[in-house]
């Protein structure tokens, strides 16, 4: 099943996500995706993540189609001006990928190649109108496609972002450029989520909380302090910096987490940061699979 | 107002290692605002010149810099002094070196200043970036505070993410972001409507290059 046709189901949808590797050597990151077939409905591949030069989100996209995966093509507002993203969405196209996550990017000096010129010659809501558009068969130019994608459009949100209300007014503009489905930043308080909800309700688009597995309470720290609408509670940092097994404690708070917002919103966007192999386990202990 | 900081010293002495004599030209506006290439700032370069083996033949403050006519004629008063200079070092803008330049085109001319923003004057020495120059003033929409330049990634339908729970920017945690200060500026007067409205990308084909600028200025008025 694609995951518009999950989506329209409406049935609990849940995706995961893997990062391309820093070099040729592909094999961990399908490994990992491997772990995810039969028990997500779409895989994302994230575009040059935290800043850092990477291989591409569609080259390793293609690979998981190829292997019949569904993959969810990230795409990112920094490195590429309009014309370089409308044409990486043409050839993901022809390249079998049918999902496109639109985001706007971290900025380069947070990553490996700080000196790079930050292009963002679109914005994130630019950029899904710019979609959109291919979808209707023209550029953003307004000329004519020889022949048109059909893309499942989808975007992001901070629930916890200050002001939460300019979030909202942000992901009101990306649903109305073509965002058919959204996925949040990491969500660690249930509340928080359920209020988010209240306020995006009118929306009607299916929302898909984020989850990013903790590995140490160290991590849950880095977050807290670094992670822009990112805050772990000091409950969950407790229990890490406690337990006598991290991944043990880990599947079992991303599956109370789960367990809490599952009524709240359409689906979960887990982020393993490589520890895609307890995807399983947290989907287990959450009932979902 | 165009903002300059000296650049360092080394870096100036490499530039001049293979002149002997130089003439000096600062501005009357931006770079005695900034405080380098005004009358006090191009008397303590000659004299650091000078103790550095260096002859200064003399140096003028363009009134401004960047005016090639004014340049000129002001120029032509110090022909000896020009002259007799192997080198010119120029303590203001970009634009005033390259005005120099243009002026002098067969005296080799040197920057003494990095040129950083263009940005307004906060209190004595201290100078912030407002202003980008883009071509599509925006300002009219955004309560008087510029997307372009207070968003580090010039964002024109929103915030991103990485605005932290004290509202500062991820890329600086020492500035505000900028699309907050937007949002609470436009809440506070009832004007969040002026958000609605889905922005298009920016046409960079409007934008007024400084190549564009340069040669224009050849031929009138810098």
């Amino acid at each position: 099943m694609s995951l518009r046709e999950a989506l329209a189901s409406g049935m609990f949808v849940v995706t995961s996500e893997v990062g391309p590797p820093k070099g040729t050597n592909v094999g961990p990151a399908l490994e990992e995706a491997e772990h995810l077939r039969g028990l997500v409905d779409a895989i994302n591949v994230t575009d040059l993540q935290a800043a850092a030069m990477r291989l591409g989100s569609l080259a390793t996209c293609h690979l998981l189609a190829e292997r019949g995966l569904e993959p969810v093509l990230q795409v990112v507002c920094r490195d590429r001006n309009r014309l370089a993203l409308q044409s990486d969405l043409l050839s993901a196209w022809v390249l079998g990928i049918r999902n496109v996550l639109c985001l706007t990017g971290d900025y380069p000096s947070l990553g490996d190649h700080k000196g790079a010129m930050p292009v963002y010659d679109l914005d994130s809501v630019q950029l899904l109108a710019a979609a959109q558009g291919l979808n209707e068969g023209h550029d953003l130019a307004g000329n004519e496609l020889d022949g048109k994608p059909d893309f499942l459009l989808g975007c992001v949100v901070t629930p916890g972002g200050n002001p939460v209300e300019a979030q909202v007014m942000k992901l009101e503009k990306k649903v109305a450029a073509g965002a058919r489905f959204v996925q949040t930043q990491a969500v660690y308080d249930v509340e928080q989520l359920a209020r988010f909800m209240d306020r995006v309700a009118h929306l009607e688009v299916p929302m898909l909380a984020g989850i990013v597995l903790l590995k140490s309470a160290g991590m849950a720290k880095y977050m807290n302090n670094n992670v822009a609408g990112v805050s772990v509670p000091d409950g969950l940092i407790e229990r890490m910096a406690t337990t006598d097994n991290k991944a043990a404690t880990s599947i079992e708070i991303a599956a109370e987490l789960i367990g809490g917002l599952r009524k709240y919103c359409q689906g979960v966007h887990l982020m393993p940061l490589g520890w895609d192999k307890h995807v399983p386990a947290v989907l287990a202990a959450a009932g979902l699979r | 107002m165009t903002i300059s900081k000296p650049k360092p010293l080394e870096e100036i002495l490499g530039y001049l290692s293979r002149a002997q004599r130089v003439f000096l030209i600062g501005c009357s506006d931006c770079a005695t605002v900034c405080q380098v290439g005004g009358k006090d700032q191009l008397e303590e370069m000659a004299k650091t010149l000078q103790e550095n083996g260096k002859q200064v033949t003399g140096y003028v403050v363009g009134e401004p810099g960047c005016h090639l006519l004014e340049l000129k004629r002001l120029l032509r008063q110090h022909r000896a002094e020009v002259a007799a200079a192997e080198a010119v070092l120029v303590l203001s803008c970009g634009t005033g070196v390259q005005a120099a330049a243009a002026v002098l085109e067969d005296k080799e001319v040197y920057p003494g200043t990095d040129t950083i923003f263009l940005g307004s004057v906060q209190r004595f020495g201290s100078f912030a970036e407002y202003c980008r120059a883009c071509g599509s003033c925006l300002l009219a929409r955004t309560g008087g505070i510029c997307p372009v330049t207070r968003c580090a990634k010039s964002l024109l339908n929103g915030p991103c993410g990485g605005t932290s729970a004290e509202g500062k920017c991820e890329v600086d945690p020492e500035q505000d972001c900028g699309w907050k200060l937007i949002y609470d500026r436009l809440a506070a007067r009832g004007q969040l409507d002026r958000l609605a409205e889905v922005l298009p990308a920016r046409e960079h084909d409007k934008h007024p290059g400084k190549r564009v600028l340069e040669r224009e200025g050849k031929g009138g008025a810098g």
